[in-house]
């Protein structure tokens, strides 16, 4: 019987540690002039340089650099005064100089951390992760395997290779292993990621797209029988694509070790590949027999010594942290943690602020966004943030607040825009959405509706109030509920002496 | 008679062209006929850019019809060491793992070559990516040293002096990481200077050993090397290691024939035991024509040069295994074993087991062993230590002397298949020259007469201080003049005709 | 006794990537030996204090601005490809990692 995941922590602790690869957002390469553009055509961003071509040589890129030493502020880590590259030496066709460029002993920033908060059992608890280091290096090509059924290395006949990502800068982050975690280590893990990934974001200076891999995440997880202290193998798992998946792969990885060691079998120390439709981690490669990478300085670059005052001037320019900046908006929308952590969750924070910024009151941006564009975002399987704008939110939000569209109409202009029909007002116009507000307009269903139901008028002059509704809900069928009900009980009391 | 028009020196060469009694497309076309003539025997171009070539001196002769101010070296003649590329030229480096690549891009060394109007005649022959001493390494055949074809021309740049002696070339482009300009200069008769490291863009050399490969000039005379020093260097945004500073006035040294006052320092480490008899006796007369020249000459002492060798056979291994890497059949050069059946991996392996040959496999296996994890410090980390002494050696012996003299090799040029079994007796070639490129300094060897014992050119080199290499230029251009005087003609003019085809 | 074993070399090629038959081994095993004896004479030279060299001419900082230059085109890129498919450089299957 296969231990659970409750079974498995019972008897075993976790223990984790995130390496996160961060593709850089720098306009060219780390090594060389080429362009960075995302899905470029086959080998049309590449160069001597970054093909690996015989006689070509390194030049440092110095937004990078200036990248790589704010990510390094941004988690509280010391700026190193003294670092620099070296060549970790390896074959893979799809690493054109069979050695590649990264720091070694020498990194760029070290000693870090940075806090998350977890909603555990006794409340919201903070867990820190200590940054080991952060330090530079430059991306490989991309390989396309070719004939075999899957598109997978397994089985392909031969391999196609494109260098457009090759020597894209790359900032490595690894943390000391995380103890302490429990059960909750998959959370740590995703509230890690998430929280680094908001760092990363606000700093400017990745996408930070974990399915078009500008963030990578790979989790080491390894478990030790309770009461025995003793470390266990670790596994690393690679793949990893999305937060959800970063919490899956742990949580996986911690039950599959439990299980093995519950039948006797021992870990083995391996690269692993996280299975996006399965949530189960597949055997890489093992690490048992460790590589030499021969690593030495690469002697085509030149050490980089950050001057203190820079350093000085780049920390103070930094931007909030996500943390502190979330609390701010917290308190401004006067929103309840538990509204604020829908919000997190569901990836929509960012755009409610900016909706918000663009004129939205906070609650209905929220709702709109968690509520009809989430539910329409389910349905299709896709990101909300897809389907919609948020300025094309914040415009029916703003008609809704002006009186020109009712929150039923709101919701027929929302599907409109996302079926394509054009902007919200271009859907108005289209499908003649508009409230019917012009007062003579009104006049004239009201007067309609009174001539029609004259017995009715007579008794709503009487005084008898409640006995205006069936009158109300004539002229809202008459003008195909376009009309505000409350403007339309307004007018026709007045008109009847009620006003 | 008057000299034949490919006997001249490059500065010769300038002033015809300048004054219009000869055409680059002629100067071109008469060393293309010197090279169809002897170099069946010689050896000394792996390819010509015949077509290339004419190209640029008709160009080169249509802009001084047109009045352009041109640089003095345009329409002049230059043989390519095969290391440094050149745009859809074939560039092997001497490897069967690059034939047939004709890379993509210019050197920078090429391009400075282009802009000046410089005519490149072809590539010439080398030991396999730089490693040796002799050409013997060479994947298509050896070089045969002009002065005794049964002699090697020495290396790795064999083939570019061997061009320069067999007056195939006025001038020539070499590379030096342990000695590969100097030490086939000396052994050909010829002068090459190897610049201090960084002043020549290393954009397009192919690497051997990135911290101590340097491109640099060689011809016949001081004055040329001075000439073609001045048109390859300068700084290079491509290059890290490339210094940002303006390049010292070499032409203007090398005509200054005055060293009054000079102190010259003799490294006593780099004589002595090993050395030829006749290359001492040659060496300690140039020595008498500097002090005749007003110089003084002392001795110094670098007790740490007796380490240089094996550092250096450390250092250059371990940087080689990892630049010779990328050649893995993925993306140029040749491909073996690719019958749909086997592994990228394996065909990899089998692709360098057949591209690479002896000397380079030796000294990728010897540099991976140096790197690896239980054995950097002891190897690796040892050898960068005995650089760091090596440097303050220089320092210290530069504290008290304007530059360095040498021999530049221990002997002679040797005999063709001699040493070719015995790697170590082979290393050794490189004794003198070696520190030069551990330190980044600059060093040049010019001619010092002809050893008495086989009447083979003997080699003088001359070290100076970094980013001070027009000293060494003052000193050669006087000893070269003061020798050429005793002598009544420079060396080469006394080298043997070679049989014409 | 020797310095380096067969199976040290052998482990060497398969780092270094080079197929190597028993024959060339053994003789890349003596001669190893005999300049790893010669060059072992670096050791111990320098002290602890005398930092290494990696550099020969010291400088730091160079960098290059964030600007983009042209690329190659893909044609000058794949011209010296052993094979290619389109515009990707084509190699056999390749082992190990996915
Ligand atoms: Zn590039």
């Amino acid at each position: 019987m296969a231990l659970t995941y409750d079974q498995a922590i019972e008897l075993y602790e976790p223990t984790l540690g995130l390496e996160v690869h961060v593709e850089l957002n720098t306009n060219s390469k780390m090594f060389c002039g080429c362009a960075t553009e995302f899905g470029a055509s086959p080998n049309t961003q590449t160069c001597p340089v970054c093909l690996g071509l015989p006689g070509s040589l390194p030049v440092v890129n110095a937004k990078a650099i200036e990248s790589s030493i704010r990510i390094g502020l941004a988690l509280n880590c010391s700026i190193t005064p003294f670092s620099r590259f070296a060549r970790k030496n390896y074959f893979y066709p799809d690493m054109p100089k069979n050695f590649q460029t990264s720091q070694y002993d020498e990194p760029i920033c070290v000693n870090g951390y940075l806090d998350v908060t977890i909603d555990t059992d006794e409340g919201p608890k903070v867990f820190r992760v200590e940054i080991e280091r952060v330090h530079m290096e430059e991306d490989t090509g991309k390989s396309l395997h070719v004939g075999g059924a899957t598109g997978r290395i397994h089985g392909a006949e031969h391999s196609l290779l494109d260098y457009n990502r090759a020597g894209i800068p790359l900032v490595e982050i690894v943390t000391r292993i995380v103890p302490g975690t429990e059960k909750y280590a998959p959370e740590v893990a995703r509230a890690y990621v998430a929280e680094l990934r908001d760092i990363l974001r606000s700093l400017g200076v990745s996408d930070v797209k974990m399915e078009q891999g500008s963030l990578r995440c790979d989790a080491n997880v390894s478990i030790s029988p309770r009461g025995t202290g003793v470390l266990g193998t670790r596994s690393e798992t690679k793949n990893v694509n999305s937060l959800r998946s970063v919490e899956r792969a742990v949580r996986g990885e911690i039950i599959r070790q439990a299980n093995r060691l519950q039948t006797g079998e021992r870990i083995v120390q391996e690269t692993r590949h996280f299975q996006e439709e399965s949530g189960e981690t597949r055997s890489g490669r093992s690490k048992e027999q460790a590589e030499d990478y021969r690593y030495f300085p690469e002697p085509d670059l030149l050490p980089i010594v950050a001057d203190p005052a820079w350093v000085q001037e780049l920390k103070s320019a930094l931007p909030e942290k996500p943390s502190v900046h979330r609390k701010k908006l917290q308190e401004a929308w006067g929103v309840p943690d538990k509204e604020m952590s829908a919000m997190v969750n569901a990836e929509l924070l960012d755009t409610v602020e900016e909706t918000v910024r663009l004129g939205a009151e906070p609650t209905k941006a929220r709702s709109w966004w968690l509520g009809e564009i989430s539910r329409l975002a389910n349905e299709k399987a896709v990101a909300p943030t897809s389907l919609i704008q948020p300025s094309e939110v914040a415009e029916v939000i703003a008609l809704i607040a002006a009186g020109e569209l009712t929150d039923k109409l709101a919701r027929q202009v929302v599907e409109g825009v996302i079926n394509g029909e054009g902007t919200p007002a271009a859907v108005i116009e289209k499908r003649g959405l508009k409230v019917v507000s012009d007062d003579s307009a009104l006049m004239v269903a009201i007067e309609a509706a009174i001539a029609s139901q004259p017995e009715t008028a007579e008794r709503v002059r009487a005084g008898n109030i409640p006995a205006a509704g069936a009158i109300i809900g004539a002229v809202m069928k008459a003008t195909g509920g376009q009309a505000d009900a409350a403007k339309v009980r307004e007018l026709l009391l007045k008109h009847l002496g009620q006003g | 008679m008057s000299t034949p028009i490919i006997h001249q020196t490059a500065a010769e060469m300038s002033a015809d062209l300048a004054s219009g009694s000869v055409t680059a497309v002629e100067l071109a076309t008469a060393h293309y006929d010197r090279i169809a003539a002897v170099d069946s025997d010689v050896h000394a171009f792996l390819h010509l850019d015949r077509e290339g070539a004419l190209a640029q001196a008709a160009s080169v002769d249509a802009s001084r019809k047109a009045g352009e101010k041109l640089h003095p070296l345009a329409g002049v003649p230059l043989a390519l060491k095969d290391v440094l590329t050149q745009k859809g030229i074939p560039t092997t480096c001497g490897s069967k793992m690059l034939e047939g690549w004709r890379p993509p891009y210019d050197s920078t060394v090429v391009a400075n070559l282009k802009k000046a109007g410089v005519v490149i005649l072809g590539k010439t022959n080398m030991d396999e990516f730089a490693m040796g001493s002799s050409t013997e390494n060479s994947a298509y055949g050896t070089t045969h040293n002009p002065w005794d074809l049964s002699r090697i021309p020495g290396g790795s740049g064999g083939g570019s002096s061997a061009a320069l002696a067999a007056f195939e070339a006025p001038l020539a482009i070499g590379t030096d990481t342990g000695g590969s300009i100097r030490q086939p200069a000396a052994v050909t008769g010829t002068v090459g200077v190897k610049p201090t490291y960084g002043s020549v863009s290393r954009y397009g050399l192919v690497a051997f050993s990135s911290s101590l490969d340097q491109a640099g000039p060689c011809a016949r005379t001081v004055l040329d090397t001075a000439m073609l020093h001045e048109v390859i260097a300068g700084y290079d945004a491509k290059d890290s290691t490339s210094i940002n500073a303006p390049v010292g006035k070499m032409v203007e040294a090398a005509k200054k024939l005055d060293i009054k006052g000079m102190k010259i320092g003799v490294v006593k480490e780099l004589s002595g035991e090993g050395y030829q008899a006749g290359v001492l006796t040659r060496f300690n007369e140039a020595l008498d024509a500097l002090v005749s020249a007003g110089a003084e000459i002392v001795e110094v002492s670098t007790p740490s040069f007796e380490y240089a060798l094996a550092a250096y056979y450390l250092i250059a291994p371990s940087e080689a295994s990892s630049n010779l890497a990328r050649f893995d059949s993925m993306r140029y050069g040749i491909r073996i074993g690719d019958d749909g059946s086997r592994s990228a991996e394996a065909v990899m392996n089998m692709t360098r087991e057949v591209g690479f040959g002896k000397e380079v496999k030796r000294r990728i296996i010897l540099g991976a062993y140096a790197l690896s994890s239980g054995y950097y410090d002891a190897y690796y980390g040892s050898a960068q230590k005995v650089r760091t002494l090596i440097k303050r050696d220089y320092e210290a012996a530069f504290a008290k002397v304007d530059v360095l003299v040498s021999p530049t090799c221990p002997t002679t040029a040797f005999k063709i298949g001699e040493k070719s079994d015995d790697p170590l007796a082979m290393y050794l070639n490189d004794v003198a020259t070696i520190p030069v490129n551990l330190a980044g300094i600059g060093g040049m060897s010019l001619p010092c007469g002809l050893a008495p014992e086989d009447g083979l050119p003997v080699g003088f080199q001359i070290m100076s201080p970094a980013l001070k290499d027009e000293l060494m230029y003052q000193v050669g251009g006087t000893l070269e003049a003061a020798l050429q005087s005793k002598w009544g003609a420079p060396l080469y003019a006394s080298a043997p005709e070679l049989a014409v085809k | 006794m020797a310095a380096i074993s067969r199976d040290e070399v052998a482990h060497l090629a398969r780092l270094a990537r080079i197929e190597m038959t028993d024959a060339e081994l053994d003789h890349l095993a003596s001669e190893m030996d005999l300049i790893l004896e010669s060059v072992s004479r670096v050791q111990g030279v320098a002290g602890a204090d005398i930092p290494p060299t990696s550099h020969a001419i010291a400088m730091q900082n160079v960098m290059r601005p964030d600007v983009v230059v042209p690329s190659l085109t893909p044609e000058e890129a794949l011209s010296g490809a052993p094979a290619r498919e389109e515009d990707r450089f084509k190699v056999p299957q390749i082992l190990g990692e996915e």
